[in-house]
């Protein structure tokens, strides 16, 4: 390109880190593209008479007049305005005006720009959307920027500018927008063509609609980009500036290890650059970028990788309790990391049952978790995953947590444990496992008596123990068939549930691995149970209240 | 939250500063040179005894990260710990002989100096054994952090304190001056912690990992707090109240999200199981000058001395910080 005659002009808005902003304008200069720098007019003299040392005179910089610019203000519009009418003026080959900030970065060779440029002579590269169907404003105003009045900072006064909406969205109050202004935004950073530049800076109703934006909200998203639409011949409506905002619709920086990322970009610059990042800096202007191999470019690439980002912010990872996602009962999110599985009184009926789950299901069965002397993990593991030790008192110290970090811990495993009314299982474990959407809970009641039957144990007092254990088997029947209850719960009683014992357990592993033909497996192995009923009539008549003895119903004519 | 509480918890902040500045008096100046913290320096504050051992690497792994001042005070040291700092030329170095315990373990004499020098600044603290880890740590400098965290309006970041130990017996790896730590004590406990909120303070409180599991097994309620919140960008106003571990507005212990989200949070890697706590839980026991009637050292004392193996078949083994992100001890957040 010949130094003289620049086809491309940039305007660039600085107020931090003057020593990157320089660089970039060296980049600019040393390409053949003619500057004018727009430096912030709250940095003090000094840092600018350093920065316009080191950039040294240069026959294409210019300096542009000087403005304070906040944010979102009008400002910003005024200072582009007289940048690029400085420019247009200086230099009359120029055919582009591009609009960056000090933090933006160009991504590809100057020359490859102003080639594109030329190709797409008098195209106006400017994001450019029609109000109405703005669909990425994030929680803000959309067609109201441009009707109502904005006295108040955004984001000095925000009580006072909320109020100030509302009050105006009450008593109707709407400006009139200047004929035939349709109302566009898009992203402030924009380039273009030196035609349609002069007719919005020219425009005999200039002042008319500078009065006009100025009482708009945020001008610099929607000046140039409403004018464009009425003196562009033709709009490519998407800036070629890369920009990520947040949530909090800021601009997301970039640092060195985004190097690779930036690479697969489809757009000429990228916003925002943090000031130390050297390596972006160093690579993107010199040649370094030449030399190695050109990268296909992956714009989705970069678009996940920020909304991955953000769905950590807002969603988290389902199941992790950590130093910073602490969710609350009634947050709506999954309360655990994956799927798992709780059996009561199964292993009191099956001889073997968690070995024979294990097999026959593919997934990790242990026994009684919250056995009152320790934790029964599979095969009788003293620590498990994620170094959760086999301790009852570890255990329940925090007996809630205890579950989540284990099923954390082996994300990726169904586990499936045994609980019985003898566990410690506190209200709150079993309202949480109730309440979760991961948890298959199948419970044959009545099964605590089973061990007494056998004379497994023999407590001192037999109808005290019996009645303690009935008592706890209520409590947690009560929970789990309320009405809140999110868990997949099937509860039988023991009579019900020896009608028909192996469709039963089919119908419950079916639930656990719907894919798999597990009607084929082998069904475990029953224990007998001849002369239970003589064991419940005993019960009774040492005193025990029929009505606990209910779930034995219809097993025998005896009882 | 009602006015009563507020009321109270701003009378034990200011208690809290009154405090700091009576106990400032017995801090000695040894070599003050603050006049060399620059405006947007991170600033590590520090209290340390007889740490001549660790300090090399400590030093060396906090500037790299980008830290630009040391302000340590130094509790009656004997083994050169001072006339060593006194040469660093990034150190503020104040002695004193006076009791840890007095001046609620350090936390009096740091609120002090936080008061003094760290206003408007990102200040870090962390003890000898106590190294930052933070989300890209290993590109991205403490600046980028501390940029980041004033762009998004937050005041303080949270780094839980993640207990670290080797496998086999603490004494069979002796650990020399300037050598990483790590090297010896990589092997953590991914997802033994237990959380509970503190509706007083607004933080979480949370306790486990190793010294839980094998020294506290049966008083599980007395294990150390590992919640910290050491990054904070200090105002005259704010003041810790016990360790990093909570801070007072309250607002600064509200690191977490509780709608389901995550925050952004780091992890404060504990280089305390090598063979130099056995000394030095000699010599605490001694002095009887740490919480809890140093509790806490007399189980280490008794069970390290036998050999106890920290180390168990689900111990995990320290990659780097993006395996920590994975296994949930900490969290990029939104930070991309």
């Amino acid at each position: 390109m010949n130094a003289a005659a620049p086809t491309l002009g940039v305007v660039m808005l600085c107020h931090t880190a003057l020593d990157r902003a320089a660089q970039v304008a060296r980049f600019w200069l040393n390409a053949g593209c003619a500057v004018a720098l727009h430096i912030d007019s709250a940095v003090p003299q000094a840092q600018v008479a350093a920065m316009q040392a080191d950039i040294g005179a240069h026959p294409l910089l210019r300096m542009a007049p000087r403005h304070r610019c906040e944010w979102g203000s009008w400002s910003i519009v005024a200072a582009s305005q007289s940048a690029a009418e400085l420019l247009l003026r200086d230099f009359g080959s120029i055919g582009h005006v591009l609009l960056m900030s000090g933090a933006c970065l160009p991504l590809r060779p100057a020359a490859e720009l102003v080639t594109h440029l030329r190709a797409h002579e008098g195209t106006d590269f400017i994001e450019s959307v029609a109000v109405d169907h703005a669909d990425w404003i994030t929680g803000g105003l959309s067609r109201e920027r441009f009707t109502l009045y904005f006295p108040f900072s955004w984001r000095k006064r925000r009580w006072l500018f909320d109020r100030m909406v509302d009050l105006q969205r009450r008593f109707g109050i709407s400006r009139e927008i200047p004929r035939p202004l349709e109302p566009h935004m898009g992203s402030q950073w924009w380039c273009l063509s030196r035609a349609t530049l002069e007719a919005i800076l020219t425009h005999p109703k200039r002042a008319r609609y500078e009065r006009y934006f100025k009482g708009c909200w945020i001008p610099d998203e929607s000046y140039f980009q409403t004018l464009a639409r009425l003196h562009g011949r033709r709009i490519e409506s998407h800036s070629l500036t890369l920009v990520k905002f947040d949530r909090n619709g800021r601009p997301n920086l970039f640092y060195d290890d985004h190097l690779q990322l930036l690479r697969r970009s489809d757009r000429f610059l990228a916003r925002k650059i943090w000031p130390q990042a050297e390596n972006l800096y160093r690579f993107f202007l010199t040649d370094q970028a030449s030399k190695l191999a050109p990268v296909p470019a992956e714009p989705a690439k970069i678009d996940r990788y920020f909304e991955l980002a953000e769905r950590q912010r807002t969603e988290g990872r389902a199941g992790l309790y950590m130093q910073s996602r602490f969710p609350h009962d009634g947050s709506g999110q999954a309360l655990t990391a994956g799927p798992y599985s709780v059996f009561s009184g199964f292993d009191q009926l099956f001889r073997g049952f968690e070995y024979w789950l294990g097999q026959a299901t593919g997934t990790r069965a242990h026994g009684h978790l919250y056995a009152p002397e320790k934790v029964h993990f599979h095969g009788g593991a003293k620590i498990w995953h994620g170094a959760i030790s086999d301790s009852a008192a570890l255990r329940d110290y925090n007996p809630r947590m205890f579950l989540t970090n284990m099923l954390w811990a082996t994300r990726g495993e169904r586990q499936c444990f045994s609980i019985a009314a003898r566990d410690h299982i506190p209200a709150d474990l079993m309202w949480f496992m109730a309440k979760d959407r991961n948890a298959q809970i199948s419970v044959v009641s009545g099964c605590f008596l089973l061990p007494l039957f056998r004379g497994e144990f023999r407590p001192d007092d037999l109808l005290a123990h019996v009645a303690l254990l009935q008592k706890r088997e209520q409590h947690m029947l009560s929970v789990l068939q309320s009405r809140w209850v999110q868990a997949d719960v099937r509860v039988w009683t023991l009579a019900e549930f020896l009608q028909a014992p192996e469709r039963n357990l089919s119908e419950v592993l079916a639930k656990m691995l719907p894919d798999a033909a597990v009607a084929g497996t082998n069904q475990p192995e029953m224990q007998s149970l001849d002369g239970l009923e003589d064991f419940l009539k005993e019960l009774r008549n040492k005193g025990l209240p029929p009505v606990l003895l209910r779930d034995f119903e219809g097993r025998s004519g005896a009882i | 939250m009602g006015f009563k509480t507020q009321l109270k918890l701003r009378a034990r902040r200011q208690v809290k500063l009154m405090r700091a500045l009576r106990k400032s008096l017995e801090l000695r100046t040894r070599v003050n040179r603050t006049d060399r913290i620059r405006p947007n320096d991170v600033l590590c504050f520090t209290t340390l005894r007889n740490e001549h051992l660790r300090l090399p690497y400590f030093l060396e792994y906090y500037r790299k990260m980008g830290v630009g001042h040391f302000l340590m005070v130094d509790n009656g040291s004997d083994d050169g710990t001072a006339e060593y700092l006194e040469k660093q030329r990034d150190v503020s170095l104040w002695t004193t002989q006076a009791s840890y315990k007095g001046s609620c373990f350090g936390v009096d004499w740091l609120n002090h100096l936080q008061w003094r020098y760290g206003a408007d600044h990102w200040c870090l603290v962390a003890d000898v054994d106590e190294f930052l880890l933070y989300p890209y740590a290993d590109t991205r400098p403490l600046q980028a952090l501390t940029d980041w965290l004033d762009s998004q309006g937050r005041k303080s970041f949270s780094a839980m304190l993640l207990d670290m130990y080797p496998k086999g017996p603490i004494a069979a790896q002796p650990y020399s001056a300037g050598q990483n730590p790590f090297e010896i004590a990589r092997w953590f406990d991914a997802a033994n912690y237990s959380l509970k909120q503190n509706p007083l303070m607004g933080n979480l409180w949370i306790q486990g990992g190793v010294r839980q599991r094998l020294f506290m097994a049966d008083s599980p309620e007395q294990a150390p707090a590992l919640n910290k919140v050491p990054l904070v960008r200090w105002s005259r106003k704010y003041a810790y109240v016990s360790s990093s571990h909570m801070a007072l507005p309250r607002g600064l212990n509200r690191v977490y999200d509780d709608t389901g989200g995550e925050q952004a949070s780091g992890v404060l890697l504990h280089a305390k199981f090598l063979d130099t706590i056995m000394d030095k839980a000699n010599e605490e026991l001694q002095r009887g000058q740490h919480y809890a009637d140093s509790r806490e050292y007399r189980a280490y004392d008794l069970k390290l001395r036998d050999g106890q193996n920290l180390w168990c078949e689900h111990s995990t083994e320290y990659i780097n910080w993006r395996q920590l992100e994975i296994l949930g001890l900490m969290s990029k957040g939104d930070w991309a």
